[in-house]
C-alpha cells in the first residue's frame, strides 16, 4: 500500500478503535432493565460509524457485521425489541470480533470465519427470534471472540524451520501460535511438563523433527494470549531464543476435526523431544545452529516464508496485499506511536487558556512598561519586547496543537465518489487542492458528514450521464474539485462540479408546490439557498444516493452550529459551487463587540448581516408597542437588548442607537445597543461550567483588560421575540 | 500484622473526631460564619465584574478567574445581612465545590479555626431566611459562636440558581 493511503488507513484504525471502546463502555454501562435511549443512539451512531468507515476503505467484513449489528441496534432504538443480557454479550461479542477484524485489516492476524459466522448467527438468531436468546450458542465461538485482540504477530523464535507438513494440515479455528525454540539445554522432564501445560491451554500440535533435534517447533492453537504464552514458556526457555508466531492462518475450516488430531499429537511430544535433548546437552551452548541463525535472517528479510502457504488463500478475511504487508505494518505502526503522543484535549485545552491568560498578563504588562521613561528601564523595556515576541510565538504553537491538515477529511472521498460513480453510472473524476490546509481537530470531525453529503448531492444532481453530458458539448467525465483554503480568519471550503448547475425554475416551481414562500423578484442567491430548506428534493427519482429531502437541511444547520455559513454559486449548464467557510478552531469566534450600557456583549459575527443607524422615520409601531424598522422594504422586529437582559441603557431611543441585523433560524431581527466598539476574534468560554445556562447567552470570553464579555446567542435572541409574539397573541 | 493495622485504624478514626476539621471564618454584618476550609480555593478582592442578565439580585455576575468563567454571589444580600459596599477591603471567597468554582462576596475574612467535636453544637431550630438545613452546627470558640455552613449543599440548592 502506498505511504499515503497508508497513513488514511491508520485514521481509520485509530478512530475506530476509539469508537469500538466507546461502544463497549456504552454496552457496559447499559441499563438492561430501562435503556437509556441516548446510550442506544450512542452505540448506534459508533456502529454506523465503523460501518461509514470501513465502507470507505472496502473492508467488506467489518461492514457486514457491523450492519448485522446496526440494524439489531435500530430495532432496540426504536423500541421494537427489548434489550437482554444475552444481547449485550453479543454485542461485546461483536465489538470484540470487530476489533480483531479491525486487527486483521492493520497487518495482525485475520479472524477466521467461523468466529464471524458464529458471531453473525447470533446477531440474526436475536433478529429473527427477539426476546429468545439463541439457544444452540456454539460454546467455541464465543471463547474465540473473548480473546484479547493483543495481537501483532506470532511469536517468531530466534530459529526457524519451513513450517512442515503438518502446520499446513492442522485446521485450527482458535488464533494459532507457531512456538520455536532451541530445546537443546532444556531437561527432558521440564520439556514433558511445559509441552503438557501447553496442551492444557488449547491445541497443541508438535512440528520439531528428527532432522532438528535441539529445535522444538510446536504449534498451539489457544485463546491464551501471546503474552501468556510467553511468560509460561519464559520460565523454562532463554526468553532470547524464543520466537511466538501468531500465525495469519486463521483457518476457515471447521473444528470438529481438531480434537483428535490433537490428542494425536500431543502423545508423541514428549518422546520427540525427549530423545534429541541428551545429544543437545552435550553439544549446544546457548547459540543457536549456524543454519538457523540463517534463516532468521531470511526471515527478516522477507516475511512471507513465515506466512504459511495455505493461509493467504484460506484467510477470509484479510486481503492478500494485507497478509503480505502484514510484517511491516506493526513496524510502521510502531514508529509512528514513539514520535507523537496522544494527549487528551481537556490538558491541549487547559493549555490553550493558560496560555490566553499569559497573553492577557503580558498586554497588561507591556501596557504598564510603555509609561516608564525608555532610557532608564531600557534593560526592562528589551526585556518586554522579548517577552512579547515568546508568548506569541507560544501561542502560536499551542493552537497548532489542535490544528490537522484537512486532507484527514478529503481522503475519504476518492472511494466515495469512485464507487457512487460506478452505481451510478457516470464518470467522474475527483480532484483535490489545498489537502494542506489546517484547521482545528473538532471541525475536522464535524465537517466530514456534511462533506460527504455535498459531494453526494453534486454526484447525483450536479454531474450529469455521459450522453447527456457529450451532448451538451461538455467532456464525458465530470469533475467534482474540492478545494481548501484560508481566508482571513476562517477556512473556505469548496464543493464545485462541472455538471447541470441549479434550475431556477425548478427550484422555484418545487419551492412553490412546498408552500415555502417565494416571489419572483427573487435573487439568485436566494433561490439557490431555498434547496437548504427542510423537506426540499428537486430529484424526480429518489435514490438511494440523495433525493430524500433529509441532508441539504442537516448540513446547513451543522454547518451554522460549527459557527460557519455555506454559499452557493451556480450557471446553469456550466456547474454549481458551494462554498462552506469556517472559523479555523472551535476555540475563537469572529465577533462583534458592541456596549450596552456599562456591559459589553459580543455578537457572532457570522448571524450578522448588516449594522445601521436608523433614521427615525424608519421606526414604526405595530400595536402601540412592539417596535420595528423598515429597511429596503422589509419590517423587522426590533429586539432592546438593554431590555432583553434588563440593564441600564446610554440611549434609550432607537435613532440615537445602532441597530444590528442578526439573520438566525431563517428569522431576521434588528438587535437595538447603544454602539459599536469593535471587530474581534475571542476566544470561547464555557459559562455553563460553573454556572446555569442563560437565556440569550451562548457563552463568555475575556476581554483584552480581563474582563468578562458575554456572546449573545443569535438564535436564542430570535427565539424570545417569538415567544413574545405568542404570548400577546 | 493485620491487627497492628486494625489498632492503627482505630486511632487515627479516634484522632479523626478529636481533632475535627479546620474552618475558615468571615464576618456577614454582625455574624460570624465559617465554612470548611478544604473547599476553599483562594481568596481574593472584588474585581469588576460582568452582570448576567435576568440572575437573582445576589448573583452579581461572573469574572473571569485565570480564564474561567466564575460566578460570583454576594453572600450579605441572599442572607439580608450587613450593607452590600464594595470597596477595596470587599474580599471574594473563591470556593471548589466539587469541580465547580463559584466565589462568593464577604465582609472580610477573619481567620482559619480548628474545631473540635465538642466544640460543635446542633444547630437550634429558629425560622428565618436561612434554613438551617445548610448549618451543620454552631461553633463555640471563647466566647465567639460561628455558624458552620454547608456550603456545598448551600450552593447546590435550587434556591441559589446556580446550576440548571
Amino acid at each position: 500500500m502506498g505511504h499515503e493511503l497508508e497513513q488514511f488507513y491508520a485514521i481509520f484504525f485509530e478512530e475506530a478503535s476509539e469508537l469500538l471502546v466507546d461502544m463497549e463502555t456504552h454496552l457496559l454501562e447499559l441499563n438492561i432493565e430501562s435503556p437509556d435511549l441516548e446510550e442506544l443512539n450512542a452505540i448506534f451512531r459508533a456502529a454506523h460509524s465503523i460501518k461509514g468507515g470501513a465502507g470507505a476503505f472496502g473492508f467488506t467484513d467489518m461492514t457486514e457485521t457491523t450492519h448485522m449489528l446496526e440494524s439489531l441496534l435500530d430495532k432496540l432504538r426504536k423500541g421494537e425489541m427489548a434489550v437482554n443480557s444475552q444481547m449485550i454479550d453479543v454485542f461485546l461479542q461483536s465489538g470484540d470480533l470487530l476489533k480483531r477484524q479491525l486487527g486483521g485489516h492493520r497487518g495482525d492476524e485475520g479472524v477466521n470465519t467461523n468466529d464471524v459466522d458464529g458471531v453473525v448467527n447470533k446477531l440474526k438468531e436475536f433478529m429473527n427470534n427477539p426476546g429468545n436468546a439463541p439457544s444452540a450458542v456454539p460454546t467455541e465461538p464465543e471463547a474465540q471472540i473473548e480473546i484479547p485482540t493483543v495481537a501483532e504477530v506470532v511469536i517468531t523464535e530466534s530459529v526457524v524451520a519451513e513450517p512442515d507438513e503438518a502446520c499446513t494440515e492442522a485446521k485450527p479455528a482458535k488464533p494459532t501460535y507457531r512456538i520455536q525454540f532451541a530445546c537443546g539445554e532444556i531437561k527432558p522432564n521440564l520439556m514433558e511438563k511445559l509441552l503438557v501445560d501447553l496442551a492444557q491451554q488449547g491445541q497443541l500440535n508438535n512440528l520439531s523433527t528428527a532432522e532438528q533435534p535441539d529445535c522444538c517447533v510446536l504449534q498451539l492453537s489457544t485463546d491464551v494470549s501471546e503474552e501468556d504464552i510467553w511468560e509460561a514458556l519464559a520460565f523454562i526457555v532463554d526468553p532470547a531464543q524464543l520466537v511466538i508466531e501468531k500465525q495469519t492462518a486463521a483457518i476457515a475450516i471447521p473444528e470438529a476435526p481438531i480434537v483428535p488430531t490433537a490428542e494425536a499429537t500431543i502423545a508423541p511430544q514428549p518422546e520427540q523431544v525427549a530423545q534429541p535433548i541428551p545429544q543437545a546437552e552435550i553439544e549446544t551452548p546457548l547459540a543457536p545452529p549456524p543454519a538457523l541463525i540463517a534463516d532468521s535472517q531470511t526471515q527478516l528479510a522477507s516475511p512471507q516464508p513465515q506466512v504459511p502457504d495455505p493461509a493467504p488463500k484460506k484467510v477470509a478475511t484479510a486481503e492478500p496485499k494485507e497478509a503480505v504487508a502484514q510484517k511491516e505494518a506493526p513496524k510502521a505502526a510502531s514508529n509512528s506511536e514513539s514520535s507523537s503522543i496522544r494527549v487528551s484535549i481537556e490538558k491541549v485545552d487547559q493549555m490553550i487558556n493558560l496560555v490566553g491568560e499569559l497573553v492577557i498578563t503580558q498586554a497588561m504588562l507591556a501596557q504598564i512598561a510603555s509609561q516608564v521613561d525608555p532610557i532608564l528601564y531600557a534593560t526592562l523595556l528589551n526585556g518586554m519586547t522579548q517577552l512579547e515576541r515568546n508568548t506569541r510565538d507560544l501561542q502560536e504553537v499551542v493552537m497548532s496543537i489542535r490544528m490537522m491538515p484537512i486532507s484527514f477529511v478529503f481522503s475519504r472521498f476518492p472511494r466515495i465518489v469512485r464507487d457512487l460513480a460506478g452505481k451510478l453510472g457516470k464518470q467522474i473524476e475527483l480532484k483535490t487542492v489545498g489537502e494542506g490546509t489546517e484547521l482545528d481537530k473538532g471541525l475536522i470531525e464535524k465537517i466530514t458528514d456534511p462533506l460527504t453529503h455535498l459531494i453526494r448531492n453534486s454526484l447525483d444532481h450536479g454531474i450529469e450521464l455521459p450522453e447527456k453530458r457529450i451532448a451538451a458539448g461538455k467532456p464525458a467525465k465530470g469533475t467534482i474539485t474540492l478545494r481548501a483554503f484560508h481566508q482571513g480568519g476562517s477556512i473556505v471550503i469548496e464543493v464545485a462540479d462541472d455538471g447541470a448547475g441549479l434550475n431556477r425554475e425548478k427550484i422555484l416551481a418545487k419551492a412553490q408546490e412546498r408552500g415555502f414562500s417565494i416571489h419572483d423578484g427573487m435573487a439568485d442567491q436566494e433561490v439557490w439557498m431555498l434547496i437548504f430548506e427542510a423537506g426540499f428534493s428537486t430529484a424526480e427519482v429518489v435514490t438511494d444516493v440523495s433525493g430524500r429531502g433529509v441532508g441539504m437541511d442537516v448540513v446547513k444547520r451543522n454547518i451554522q452550529t460549527l459557527g460557519g455559513r455555506i454559499e452557493i454559486e451556480s450557471v446553469q449548464g456550466k456547474g454549481t459551487q458551494m462554498s462552506i467557510r469556517l472559523p479555523l478552531t472551535l476555540a475563537i469566534l469572529d465577533g462583534l463587540s458592541v456596549a450596552v450600557g456599562d456591559q459589553t456583549f459580543i455578537a457572532p459575527l457570522n448571524f450578522i448581516t448588516e449594522s445601521l443607524k436608523p433614521v427615525a422615520a424608519d421606526i414604526k409601531t405595530v400595536r402601540g408597542s412592539r417596535q420595528v424598522v423598515h429597511v429596503r422594504g422589509e419590517y423587522l422586529p426590533i429586539i432592546a437588548l438593554h431590555e432583553v437582559f434588563g440593564l441600564q441603557p446610554s440611549c434609550t431611543e432607537i435613532h440615537q442607537g445602532i441597530l444590528i441585523i442578526l439573520e438566525a433560524e431563517g428569522k431576521k431581527v434588528a438587535m437595538f445597543v447603544d454602539s459599536l466598539l469593535g471587530q474581534h476574534q475571542v476566544v470561547i468560554k464555557s459559562l455553563e461550567n460553573n454556572y446555569r445556562r442563560v437565556k440569550g447567552i451562548s457563552g463568555a470570553t475575556i476581554m483584552g483588560d480581563g474582563r468578562v464579555a458575554l456572546i449573545l446567542d443569535p438564535a436564542g435572541l430570535v427565539n424570545t421575540i417569538k415567544q413574545e409574539m405568542v404570548n400577546a397573541a | 500484622m493485620q491487627i497492628l493495622a486494625e489498632s492503627n485504624q482505630g486511632m487515627s478514626e479516634l484522632a479523626h473526631a478529636n481533632i475535627a476539621q479546620e474552618f475558615l471564618t468571615f464576618r456577614l454584618g454582625n455574624e460570624e460564619y465559617g465554612i470548611e476550609i478544604l473547599k476553599v480555593q483562594e481568596i481574593r478582592g472584588y474585581d469588576t465584574i460582568t452582570q448576567i442578565a435576568n440572575a437573582p439580585e445576589f448573583i452579581k455576575g461572573v469574572v473571569n478567574l485565570r480564564g474561567i468563567i466564575v460566578p460570583i454571589i454576594d453572600m450579605r444580600i441572599k442572607f439580608n445581612l450587613g450593607e452590600a459596599t464594595y470597596d477595596r477591603f470587599t474580599v471574594v471567597i473563591i470556593l471548589n465545590l466539587s469541580g465547580r468554582v463559584v466565589g462568593v462576596v464577604v465582609d472580610g475574612v477573619s481567620d482559619v479555626i480548628g474545631l473540635d467535636a465538642e466544640q460543635v453544637k446542633p444547630t437550634p431550630e429558629f425560622g428565618g431566611v436561612l434554613n438551617t438545613e445548610y448549618i451543620m452546627g454552631l461553633g463555640t470558640v471563647d466566647d465567639r459562636m460561628l455558624i458552620l455552613l454547608d456550603i456545598e449543599k448551600l450552593m447546590s440548592s435550587t434556591d441559589m440558581g446556580l446550576h440548571d
